[in-house]
């Protein structure tokens, strides 16, 4: 996915360039046909792969395992394992104003039969929502006078294994919401399937409605709005901060209260869209559900809303299905080695009320979680699976060595208190020295870094801005690394701990009736993710602990 | 919150012998417990504890290593892994000088970076550690249950009123300040203004101001003044107020023959063994039409439901029926002490026996004990089992009244550190993210004091408060 948004993106840019390596995030928009038509041309050319197009209405399954789907035409493909992604079209149900209609999507036919076989076999099925905003035509909006966001200069490419971004580069518009587009939501407001009751789905706090904002927000005077282009051979601008489901003569009226969109014409209304979602308390962390053998969920099902989201949960599911095949063990990531780790244990945890979206917020160990360490973190993992291919694992392992190199010459290599390198220092308005002290210690000064102190430093090799970057950021940021090297630790340990299948809560002493009901119900892999649970008590995982240990000795 | 487990931490409490109010021992287990020991010990001829050697008793005085000064004289009594009882190391400091010095040992080795044990804990290592035989295991997990039922529970009361209401105010604005963190980490694209370093530092600075008053008032004992309240009850005439003026040793509440004679609650505070008694003297129970009476003996129902222990009064020269049974049943879920007295009318185990097989039935009385009020006679006793309550490590007041207290202390300690990180941090021009660290290390620390999560409040807080969304 990180190649192809790279040869199909349009617009590039590092969010939090201003703030440190751990929480800048690469960001970037699709065109969206051209995205999916190269995905679906790799999809179709991958070995071993074979494509099939239809609507499932049934799982297939005896002796609560799967063994194949059924379409709606009543043909039947059997496999030993089945991944359900249905995104928004389990019972999906459109809103435009006070009409609805069943749909997916805007024109795409919402998948009924399989919500109700879902519940049938005992999933519990919740209803969210979801909403978008509404297509403009490029040609009838005025950019004169809007604010210009362009991409980065030089794009910062999502897969390490992209050299360049080729495509050529789009900006996008910025115009903000007036006082008269409050009123005019307000004053509509007994029109709209949120506020009149009609919608019962939960929609996402993160991204909500322009009725919402104005609502819950009054004393806002503006909101934001992006002017995004589509793609390159489409005139549709997504009016990105608009979501709305108010009737479409209400979407026009609102659009054109806008500063650029007095005249904008709306190719596609916005909608709300509700669907059923399947809990994920029912999935282990490998996304296998618990109560159908081989069966797995991944994406928008889960209660997730977002393509990474979608799109990590998809590769965790993929890969956990192949491995149950060859009768190997499941990859599960943890909170310290990846954010697909958080996201995995989060939804199978505590589960979700809301469309889950991914923050750095949710990360604990955020500082460790960079996106230019993702390939030290799980390349190693990735290779042990058959992803990674021996060549690229090659570069991989040297990457690593350089970097271990650098990092321990770093450490090794001293500068003297000298009138030279003070000089140097001087330079650069940083303290002179009074001791010896190593280069890895002198980067961490907030004034300096890896490249400044080259004068000081004569025989560094050379080294590509990857390696330079993550040497300089583990230099720079140790202390703060430490510490959470640290958490990670005791985090661990807890992970450590495994409570074994199948013991019945209710026969531990001391535990309250509360906190029997969540064990039972959400069954812990480990004490730390039991910990997890909202509601259980230290004191609880305590009394598990000894649990534990006196089974424990009974049985060795 | 963070449930703290972990096996590697050096863990101390107080802990003393039933009976012996007089004496403190406060209790350190784990790898550091020696080094911690020999940090404050002298012995007699000021030389400092070497590597002692399995079973050592020591005379000699605990020394303050910052200031110097003599906290006590005291016996160090040093054991050995793996023959203790956690089989990890341990020093106990056994001192005679009330509870106030003991708090005083235990937050020094606080300081030095032992932690507080959780309620129960020394028990779990020793089981942990294979010290416990596996029948017993089944009695340490209910304990473990009820000790930190009751150490919560009375925890949150004893902190109640202002001091909660302080600590509530901290935790509001410390997770505001995280929100406003990460809203500029996560929401960068929004139009909220981030909130910049001088805005952050003026918060923080706040937010120590009001750490450093709660830390004052625990390192003063307010906490502690505040005492265990302490509701004497019973019928008319049974000679409560007559209790509460032998307490006191002065003639505060008005005695008289004649039934009903207090209407409205009288509290005095008792210092019993350094422990601080706050007793309530109430209308006596009785059906009444007057007013007054029966607006008095509503408050006596709410002094039961808000004391910590319950003092009991039944008149030995009457016979017990149902009106007593009724009285018993109001203290039911309360510590509570029966005090049969009038033994000089009626001087007969017999009686007592029958009051107690009736009341039995509605309660779990802690304690019995008779007096003659009237001659100062049982007072003593009264005395030794109330501080005998409280030291003893099961009826749960022993942590909240003092350890308790040093682990919030501890705790607001703890958050004092990160936020001084935060401001370290901020002035050298670090991020969000490295500043977001420190502070919720410093709300965790907060909610370890008031319970409660706090990872889904800081989405909760920024949705709360920041219009976020494209
Ligand atoms: C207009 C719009 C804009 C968005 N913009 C963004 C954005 O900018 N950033 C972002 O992160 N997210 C965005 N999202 C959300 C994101 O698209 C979804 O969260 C994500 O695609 C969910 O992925 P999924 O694989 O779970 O489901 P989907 O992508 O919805 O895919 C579900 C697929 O399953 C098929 N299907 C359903 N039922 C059946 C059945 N019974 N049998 C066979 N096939 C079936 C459907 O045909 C569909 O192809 C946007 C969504 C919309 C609608
Ligand atoms: N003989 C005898 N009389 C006692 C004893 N204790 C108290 N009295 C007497 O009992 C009477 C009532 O005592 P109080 O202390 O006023 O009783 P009370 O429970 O506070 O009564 P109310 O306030 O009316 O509910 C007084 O006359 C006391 O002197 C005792 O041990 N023996
Ligand atoms: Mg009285």
């Amino acid at each position: 996915m990180g190649r192809i948004i790279d040869a199909t993106g349009i617009q590039f840019r590092m969010l939090n360039t201003r703030k440190g390596p751990a929480v800048q995030a690469p960001r970037a928009q699709a065109d969206k046909q051209g995205y999916r038509l190269r995905m679906k041309s790799v999809v179709e050319n991958q070995p071993g792969l074979m494509v099939q197009q239809g609507t499932v209405r049934k799982l297939l399954i005896r002796d609560r395992k799967i063994f194949g789907v059924e379409t709606d035409l009543g043909y039947r493909y059997g496999g030993d394992a089945v991944i359900v992604t249905t995104g928004t079209f389990l019972k999906g149900l459109i809103h435009v104003g006070l009409s609805r209609f069943p749909g997916g999507r805007a024109g795409e036919p919402p998948a009924v039969e399989l919500s109700d076989n879902l519940r049938s076999l005992g999933f519990i099925i919740g209803r969210l929502k979801t909403g978008t905003p509404p297509r403009l035509h490029g040609a009838s909006i005025d950019f004169k006078d809007l604010v210009l966001q362009k991409g980065d200069p030089d794009p910062h490419p999502f897969s390490f294994s992209t050299k360049t971004i080729q495509r050529e580069q789009v900006p996008c518009h910025i115009t903000y919401t007036t006082p008269r587009t409050h009123e005019i939501i307000t004053k509509n407001l007994d029109r709209s399937p949120l506020y009149s009751g009609r919608i019962r789905g939960v929609g996402p706090r993160y991204c909500p409605s322009i009725e919402d904002k104005v609502v819950r927000f009054p004393d806002k005077e503006r909101h934001q709005v992006f002017l995004e282009p589509e793609g390159l051979d489409t005139e549709e601008i997504y009016a990105n901060g608009i979501s709305t489901s108010l009737p479409f003569d209400v979407q026009k009226e609102l659009v054109q209260s806008i500063p650029g969109l007095s005249h904008a014409r709306i190719m596609r209304p916005g909608y709300a869209v509700e669907y059923d979602y399947v809990s994920p308390l029912q999935l282990f962390p490998s996304l296998e559900t618990k109560i159908i053998s081989g069966l797995y969920h991944a994406g928008q099902i889960n209660g997730t809303s977002g393509y990474e989201e979608a799109a990590a949960q998809g590769l965790i599911a993929g890969i956990n299905a192949v491995q149950a095949i060859q009768g190997r063990s499941p990859l599960v990531l943890d909170r310290s080695e990846a954010y697909i780790g958080v996201l995995v244990d989060d939804l199978v945890t505590r589960g979700t009320e809301e469309p889950y979206r991914m923050f750095t917020s949710r990360a604990e160990y955020r500082l460790l979680l960079r996106h230019d360490n993702a390939d030290l973190r799980l390349r190693e993992k990735g290779y042990r699976i058959g992803l990674v291919s021996e060549e690229e694992y090659e570069a991989f392992q040297e990457k690593k060595e350089r970097i271990g190199r650098e990092l321990g010459r770093l450490r090794k290599t001293f500068v003297f208190p000298i009138a030279d390198v003070n000089e140097v220092l001087e330079a650069e308005q940083s303290a002179p020295l009074r001791n010896k002290t190593s280069l890895f210690h002198l980067i961490k000064r907030p004034e300096l870094d890896y490249a400044k102190l080259a004068p000081l430093d004569p025989t560094r090799p050379k080294l590509n801005r990857g390696i330079r970057s993550i040497c300089e950021i583990e230099a720079k940021y140790d202390g703060f690394i430490q510490r959470q090297t640290a958490q990670v630790k005791r985090y661990r340990e807890m992970e450590g701990i495994r409570i074994p299948e199948g013991i019945d809560y209710g026969m531990i002493q001391g535990l309250s009736r509360e906190v029997v009901e969540k064990l039972e119900r959400i069954r812990p892999a480990s004490i730390g993710q039991a910990g997890r649970i909202s509601g259980v008590t230290p004191a609880a995982i305590s009394i598990l602990l000894i649990f534990l240990k006196n089974r424990r000795s009974r049985i060795g | 919150m963070t449930a703290n487990l972990s096996d590697q931490d050096t863990i101390c409490s107080i802990s003393t012998p039933p009976g012996q109010g007089g004496i403190g021992i406060v209790r350190v287990s784990g790898s550091q417990a020696l080094s911690l020991a020999r940090k404050v010990f002298v012995d007699g001829s000021g030389r400092r504890l070497k590597s002692g050697r399995g079973y050592t008793i020591r005379y000699g005085k605990i020394i303050d290593p910052e200031t110097r000064a003599v906290v006590d004289e005291v016996l160090l009594t040093v054991m050995r892994a793996p023959k203790t009882y956690t089989r990890e190391d341990v020093v106990e400091i056994n001192c005679h000088s009330g509870v106030v010095i003991v708090r005083r040992i235990m937050e020094l080795m606080v300081s030095l970076g032992a932690r507080p044990a959780e309620p129960g804990e020394f028990t779990k290592r020793a089981f942990l550690n294979g010290r416990i035989d596996l029948a017993q295991a089944e009695a340490v997990m209910s304990l473990i249950a009820a000790k930190s039922d009751t150490a919560l529970r009375i925890a949150m009361q004893q902190l109640g009123g202002e001091l909660s209401l302080r600590m509530k105010g901290l935790k509001e604005k410390l997770l505001h300040l995280l929100a406003e963190v990460e809203v500029s980490i996560d929401f960068s694209e929004e139009d909220c203004h981030p909130i910049g370093s001088a805005i952050l530092e003026k918060r923080v600075r706040e937010i120590l101001d009001d750490l450093g008053g709660l830390i004052e008032t625990g390192r003063q004992g307010k906490f502690i003044e505040e005492g265990l309240v302490t509701a004497i009850i019973g019928k008319t005439n049974v000679g409560k107020s007559s209790l509460l003026n032998r307490l006191l040793m002065e003639d505060r509440a008005i005695v008289t023959p004649f039934p009903g004679t207090t209407r409205d609650v009288i509290e005095s505070t008792v210092n019993i063994e350094g422990i601080p008694f706050r007793f309530l003297d109430t209308a006596g129970f009785r059906y009444s039409e007057d007013p007054v009476e029966k607006e008095g003996i509503r408050r006596s129902r709410n002094s039961i439901e808000k004391a910590d222990l319950v003092l009991m009064l039944f008149d030995l020269s009457s016979r017990p029926n149902e009106e007593d049974r009724k009285i018993a049943r109001l203290a039911r879920g309360k510590e509570v002490v029966l005090i049969f007295n009038k033994k000089d009318l009626v001087d007969d185990e017999k009686r007592e026996k029958e009051f107690y097989n009736e009341l039995i039935e509605e309660i779990r009385p802690k304690a019995t004990v008779s007096t003659c009020l009237l001659h100062e006679n049982g007072v003593v006793k009264l005395k030794s089992v109330l501080s005998g309550l409280v030291f003893q490590g099961g009826s749960g007041f022993n942590e909240s009244v003092v350890v308790t207290r040093t682990r919030h202390l501890h705790a607001l300690e703890e958050a004092r550190k990160a936020l001084n990180r935060v401001m370290q941090h901020s002035q050298e021009g670090m991020s969000e993210e490295f500043l977001s660290l420190d502070l919720r290390e410093a709300l965790d620390a907060v909610g370890r004091i008031t319970g409660e999560t706090v990872s889904e409040d800081i989405l909760n807080e920024i949705f709360r408060s920041f219009c976020i969304g494209k």
